[in-house]
């Protein structure tokens, strides 16, 4: 294995690791505020069809976003109306949130579209096009033409950190802004203690149910860029049930971060790279050992399993997460 | 706690939700321009029109009666088991494994050594979650959840591998003839009665008297009552002497057993052979079925076969017009969202409504149930 396929590898990691990013912090934003959403999946679906059949219907990848976002924010209302008003089980709310998107995406694609449960395929400003760094097209074409030593590690700059979507640089700088706004603000303060002690926010004056809804509509906010990142960045349009469990690998990811928004960008790109690997290779030859396939693409899951086990450093998640809040009368 | 007869609870309240459902299901099929009268129509003659329908939704309903008492045992303990969908993959592993490698001379012995494998596997998947729970505070939901991932990789692995069959598909060989359920049909015309061919086979049977044993278990046993002790309050149960990790670890063992039957229906009744998703998944469906069954088997019993006519139905639907079958899925997504998570919405209405209504007669009659 050369430095070069390395260096792809770790490419297509950044890839795939931001879908998984978005929807990590988006499960972040609403588990730090003592609700649980397992319907990150549904989300990020909703989000991935609206975005590819607007874009596809309009040709502006702009206005997809715009749509993807808004029915990532329906999905979430419905969440928050479930959880919140009607005091019903989140668990149960998040499940109904999965299916329903599983199936109205395909529905409404078979009804606009006919393509078996899929948009047309987006080209041109239909799709997020990777934007080149300056000056990285020049040095790859260098790298192409000399085989000096040194220009190998240019590759670092032209193939891993050139050539990405708008998306992709968003995304990372999501984490330092979901840090700043979760632990050096105000309103992040009273979101995090709402998910640890609702009783404590209610009687200094805050409305509980406020901060749960804003909560809520974050995370439909994240979640459906990271719905629309896959279906108009990573790949060129809706396919039915696209986003392939990557909801519930987020939701993996935020236990294995503990919560905490700089470790959900490390479980993010651990998990992505995993993914990275599995499609690169069929069987990974250690010498000794052949790991297939499959066990990589399940590493993740394991991985949290060890970690909720507390094996490894336990997990503990916000104390009031869950049950939904009734004021005392 | 007087303020709703129990009627209303059990009957009242469930149908309200369905109906709420299944509007706005007519509302999505507006939406994408058919007639949802029509719709209703073709479905219901789908599936209970002919034998041939009776015969594909009561199939469909077996496996649902197994994931829903699944999840409706787990429910009993306040432990909810998303896992029925990973649990029912390794029942029907364990179905394989006994159909595939011994000889059986008759079916019904078969059957039995199936039931306990399939019970078996499944409940060993189960134990590791409900292991994690009990001992270390693992939220079981969250590795149920896992473990769903990890099963159907695990089958992936094992059908590219050491159970392929020669052939390109992913799958198993098919087993033995002597394996083979007898189906409905067999069993009608050995009794004069014409019945169209459909995968219903004995299953039904067991799944019958799953139902039944779940009901002696849930509230005839002591076991059962230490169940739903610690289900209303854990730290009461505690106080009376359960054992929260001896609770846990049974319920999650029966429920994940439940599941795994599934794979006697499903891989040994119709498929004869194991694929790679032999699930489809039922393991969900059992959730809604057992929300819609308010945990009691009866109640399961008759979702499941509501939830089977809704499959069938939906097969059909897609057949005759251009309604795709996923319909089936947006359906079954709003049966969970009324009466899971939005049941206060209807709940708390009508509560108020028979408050107000006792509140109008001086002296209250004694409830005649």
């Amino acid at each position: 294995m050369d430095f070069l396929t390395v260096i792809q590898i770790l490419d297509s990691t950044v890839r795939l690791a931001i879908p998984l990013l978005f929807a990590c912090l988006a499960g972040l934003f609403s588990e730090r505020a003592g609700i649980v959403d397992i319907g990150l999946e549904g989300k990020m679906l909703v989000a991935a069809f609206f975005s590819a059949a607007v874009a596809a219907l309009t040709g502006s990848v702009w206005l997809g976003l715009l749509a993807g976002i808004a029915a990532a924010l329906i999905f979430a209302l419905i969440h928050g109306l479930a959880s919140i008003t009607f005091r019903g089980d989140q668990l149960i709310s998040g499940v109904a949130i999965n299916f329903l998107a599983s199936g109205m995406t395909v529905l409404i694609a078979q009804d606009w579209f006919s393509q078996g449960g899929r948009t047309p395929s987006l080209s041109g400003t239909g799709r997020f096009n990777s934007i080149d760094l300056p000056g990285a097209n020049a040095l790859e074409a260098a790298h192409a033409a000399a085989e000096s030593p040194g220009m190998g590690l240019s590759a670092i700059y032209w193939e891993l950190l050139s050539g990405h979507t708008i998306l992709v640089y968003v995304g990372f700088l999501a984490v330092p802004i979901t840090w700043w706004v979760l632990f050096r603000t105000r309103f992040g303060l009273r979101l995090r203690a709402v998910g640890e002690n609702p009783g404590a926010v209610d009687t200094a004056g805050v409305s509980v149910v406020r901060l749960r809804y804003a909560a809520v509509l974050i995370c439909g906010l994240l979640s459906g860029l990271a719905g629309a990142y896959l279906a108009t960045g990573l790949a060129a349009g809706f396919t039915r049930d696209m986003t392939a469990g990557r909801g519930y690998i987020a939701l993996a990811a935020l236990i294995f971060a503990k919560w905490r928004p700089v470790y959900a960008l490390g479980a993010c790109l651990l998990f992505g790279f995993l993914q990275a690997v599995s499609n690169r290779f069929n069987v990974i030859d250690l010498g000794l050992i052949e790991i297939p396939n499959a066990f990589v693409l399940a590493l993740p899951y394991i991985l949290t399993v060890v970690i909720l086990a507390g094996f490894v450093g336990k997990a503990i998640p916000p104390r009031a997460g869950g049950q939904p809040y009734v004021k005392e009368r | 706690m007087d303020k709703m007869p129990k009627w209303a609870d059990v009957l009242l309240i469930p149908l309200l939700n369905l109906v709420l459902a299944l509007v706005v299901s007519g509302l999505v099929v507006v939406l994408i321009g058919q007639d949802p009268f029509e719709a209703m129509a073709i479905m219901v003659r789908g599936a209970v029109g002919s034998t041939y329908g009776w015969g594909y939704t009561l199939y469909y309903a077996t496996n649902f009666i197994f994931t829903g008492l699944a999840v409706a045992v787990a429910f009993h303990a306040q432990l909810f088991n998303i896992g029925g969908e990973g649990q029912a993959q390794l029942g029907s592993l364990g179905v394989a494994l006994v159909c595939l490698f011994v000889p059986w001379p008759h079916w019904s012995l078969a059957l039995a050594a199936a039931i306990a494998g399939g019970a078996l596997f499944g409940a060993a998947w189960a134990a590791i979650p409900a292991y994690l729970q009990a001992k270390r505070g693992s939220h079981i939901v969250i590795t149920t959840i896992m473990f769903n991932f990890i099963a159907s990789a695990l089958l992936v692995y094992l059908l590219i591998s050491s159970l392929k069959a020669p052939g390109m598909a992913p799958e198993t060989a098919r087993f033995p003839e002597a394996t083979r359920l007898p189906f409905a049909q067999d069993v009608f015309a050995a009794i004069g009665i014409d019945w169209s061919r459909s995968p219903l086979n004995v299953s039904f049977l067991v799944g019958l008297a799953a139902c039944w044993l779940v009901w002696l278990l849930i509230w005839r046993t002591r076991l059962g009552y230490e169940i739903r002790a610690y289900g209303q309050s854990e730290p009461a149960a505690r106080y009376a002497g359960i054992s929260q990790v001896k609770i846990v670890m049974v319920t999650m063992l029966i429920s994940g057993a439940l599941a795994g039957l599934m794979g006697i229906n499903a891989v040994m009744g119709e498929q004869q052979r194991l694929l790679q998703d032999n699930v489809l998944g039922a393991g969900f469906v059992g959730i809604a079925v057992s929300l819609m069954g308010r945990g009691h088997p009866v109640g399961v019993l008759l979702a499941a076969i509501l939830f089977g006519a809704l499959y069938q139905g939906g097969a059909e639907l897609e057949f005759e017009t251009s309604v795709p079958r996923e319909m089936i899925v947006v359906i079954q997504a709003l049966v969970i969202l009324f009466t899971g998570a939005l049941d206060n919405m209807v709940r708390d209405p009508v509560s108020r409504m028979f408050l107000r209504w006792g509140r109008r007669k001086p002296t209250p009659q004694p409830a005649g149930d």
